[in-house]
C-alpha cells in the first residue's frame, strides 16, 4: 500500500534527534507493549508479515504523530481483532472477556523465552518459483501499487538498479501478508542515488534494497 | 508530540489501554505474566550493542573469523553465541577507506535484534527513515561523521528479514590493545553506520 509508513526519500520530516545514553524503554507501558508483541508472536495466529501490514493501516496522521510503540499498540489489537482474538468491547471493558475458540499454540512462559528468542524463525524455503535474475543482471523496479503489503519502496519502483547477490528462495512478504505462500528468490539490489533522486542525488552515493523477483522486471 | 521527539509522552489513555491489553490478553490465556516479563529482562539486560561489538572486536584480531564473518556472518556470529529472531539472516558489512556503510529500514524498523538490541528512537523515526537514503552524508553529518567527497557511501535498506552489521574500521593507535579494549570503542552507531569507531582516548557509552 502507498501509505505513510513508505518514508524513503520523503521531505519535511526534520532533523534527526538522538537522545543521550537512550534507556532501552521510556516507561514501564513500553517495555509491556513490546513483550506482549513478541509474546502473541509464540501463538502463531499471524506472521511478521501480517503484523507489519496491521501496522501500515494506523490512520496516517496518527502514524505520524504517534511514537513506535504506539503504533505498534493499535496494529496489535488491529490484528488479534481482525483474527477474532479480541475486540474492542472486550478492551473497553462493555462485556466480559470471551473464552478464545481458535486454534493456537500454547502461551510463551518465562522458560521458553530464550529458546524461541535465539532460534528465530525461518524464512528460507527449498522449493519455489526458479530465478528470473542472476547476480550482475540490470533490472528495474516494477511499476506497481498494490493496495496490500509490498516490500518494495516507492522510492525504488521505476527506477534501474544491478542485481548485486541473490540470497535464494525466501517466503514472499507480500503474499505471506495476505496469508498465501509464493516462495520466490529474494535478491539484493544496488540503485545510483542519481538514479533514484536524479538532479538531487548525490554522486557517489548507492543504495542498496532486498527485493523480492516478482518487484523487478528486466531492464531492456 | 511527533515522530521526531527523543521519545514519547503518552497520554494517559495509551497507559491504560496497554494496561487493558494485557489483563485482557492474560486472562484469555494469550499471553503469561511472567513470560512477558523475561521478555523485557532479555531485552533490556541480556541483548544489546554489547554483543556487536564482541563480534567487530573479534572480527578486527582474527582474521580467519573476519574471513567467516564476511562469508557467511549468521553462521560466524553464532560462534560467540548470538543468533535469534530479527537477526536471522545476518550480512556484515565493511567499511573501508574507499566505502562507507549506513543501514536503515524506510518501511519499519527491522534492526539486527541479536548483536545490537533494540533500535533506539531516532533509527525508527520518520526524519532518519525519510532522509538517510536520499541525503546520508547530510545525516551522517549530523552525528558529527564528515566524509571525504570521494567515500562511496552505500545506504543499505531492510526491507527483508536480512539483517544487516556495519563493521567500522578499527581506529588508529588501536594496534596493540586487546579485543577486549578495542570492544569498548565500538559504539551502537558506529555499527548503524551513523558514526566511526571510537578513538583509543574516547570510551564507548
Amino acid at each position: 500500500m502507498d501509505g505513510v509508513h513508505d518514508m524513503g526519500g520523503m521531505h519535511g520530516m526534520g532533523p534527526v534527534e538522538a537522545e543521550e545514553n537512550e534507556p532501552v524503554f521510556h516507561g514501564e507501558w513500553e517495555k509491556r507493549m513490546f513483550a506482549m508483541n513478541n509474546a502473541v508472536s509464540a501463538l502463531g495466529v499471524r506472521n511478521i508479515d501480517e503484523s507489519r501490514h496491521a501496522r501500515e493501516r494506523m490512520n496516517p496522521g496518527k502514524y505520524l504523530s504517534s511514537s513506535y510503540y504506539e503504533i505498534w499498540l493499535d496494529g496489535l489489537v488491529r490484528g488479534l481483532t481482525e483474527k477474532g482474538l479480541v475486540s474492542e468491547e472486550e478492551l473497553s471493558g462493555k462485556i466480559a472477556p470471551i473464552p478464545v475458540t481458535i486454534d493456537h499454540r500454547p502461551k510463551l512462559t518465562a522458560e521458553n523465552v530464550s529458546n524461541m528468542m535465539n532460534k528465530g524463525a525461518d524464512y528460507v524455503r527449498d522449493t519455489g518459483k526458479p530465478p528470473s535474475f542472476k547476480v550482475g543482471d540490470t533490472v528495474r523496479g516494477r511499476n506497481i501499487h498494490p493496495k496490500g503489503h509490498t516490500r518494495l519502496p516507492r522510492y525504488a519502483r521505476g527506477h534501474v538498479g544491478e542485481v548485486v547477490n541473490d540470497y535464494g528462495i525466501h517466503v514472499f512478504a507480500d503474499a505471506s501478508a495476505e496469508g498465501r505462500e509464493d516462495h520466490q528468490h529474494l535478491y539484493n539490489v544496488r540503485f545510483s542515488s542519481i538514479e533514484l533522486w536524479g538532479e538531487d542525488g548525490t554522486p557517489g552515493d548507492y543504495i542498496y534494497i532486498d527485493l523480492w523477483d516478482d518487484h523487478l522486471e528486466m531492464s531492456s | 508530540m511527533g515522530h521526531n521527539h527523543k521519545h514519547s509522552a503518552p497520554l494517559s489513555d495509551t497507559v491504560l489501554r496497554v494496561k487493558s491489553l494485557e489483563s485482557l490478553l492474560v486472562e484469555k490465556g494469550l499471553v503469561d505474566t511472567a513470560g512477558l516479563d523475561a521478555l523485557v529482562e532479555r531485552y533490556e539486560h541480556q541483548v544489546g550493542p554489547r554483543n556487536g561489538a564482541a563480534v567487530v572486536a573479534k572480527s578486527w584480531v582474527d582474521p580467519g573469523f573476519k574471513e567467516r564473518l564476511m562469508k557467511d556472518a549468521s553462521a560466524a556470529i553464532a560462534e560467540l553465541g548470538y543468533s535469534g529472531a530479527q537477526g536471522e539472516e545476518l550480512v556484515a558489512v565493511e567499511n573501508t577507506d574507499a566505502v562507507h556503510n549506513v543501514v536503515v529500514c524506510t518501511l519499519c524498523s527491522c534492526y539486527p535484534w541479536p548483536v545490537l538490541g533494540l533500535p533506539p528512537v531516532w533509527y525508527k523515526s520518520a526524519p532518519y527513515r525519510s532522509r538517510v537514503v536520499r541525503e546520508p552524508r547530510a545525516v551522517l553529518k549530523e552525528f558529527g561523521t564528515e566524509l571525504s567527497a570521494d567515500t562511496e557511501v552505500r545506504v543499505w535498506d531492510s526491507t527483508a528479514e536480512t539483517r544487516y552489521l556495519v563493521i567500522p574500521q578499527r581506529p588508529v593507535g588501536s594496534e596493540n590493545m586487546s579485543e577486549e579494549a578495542l570492544a569498548a570503542l565500538v559504539s551502537r552507531d558506529s555499527m548503524i553506520g551513523v558514526t566511526v569507531a571510537l578513538n583509543p582516548t574516547e570510551e564507548a557509552a
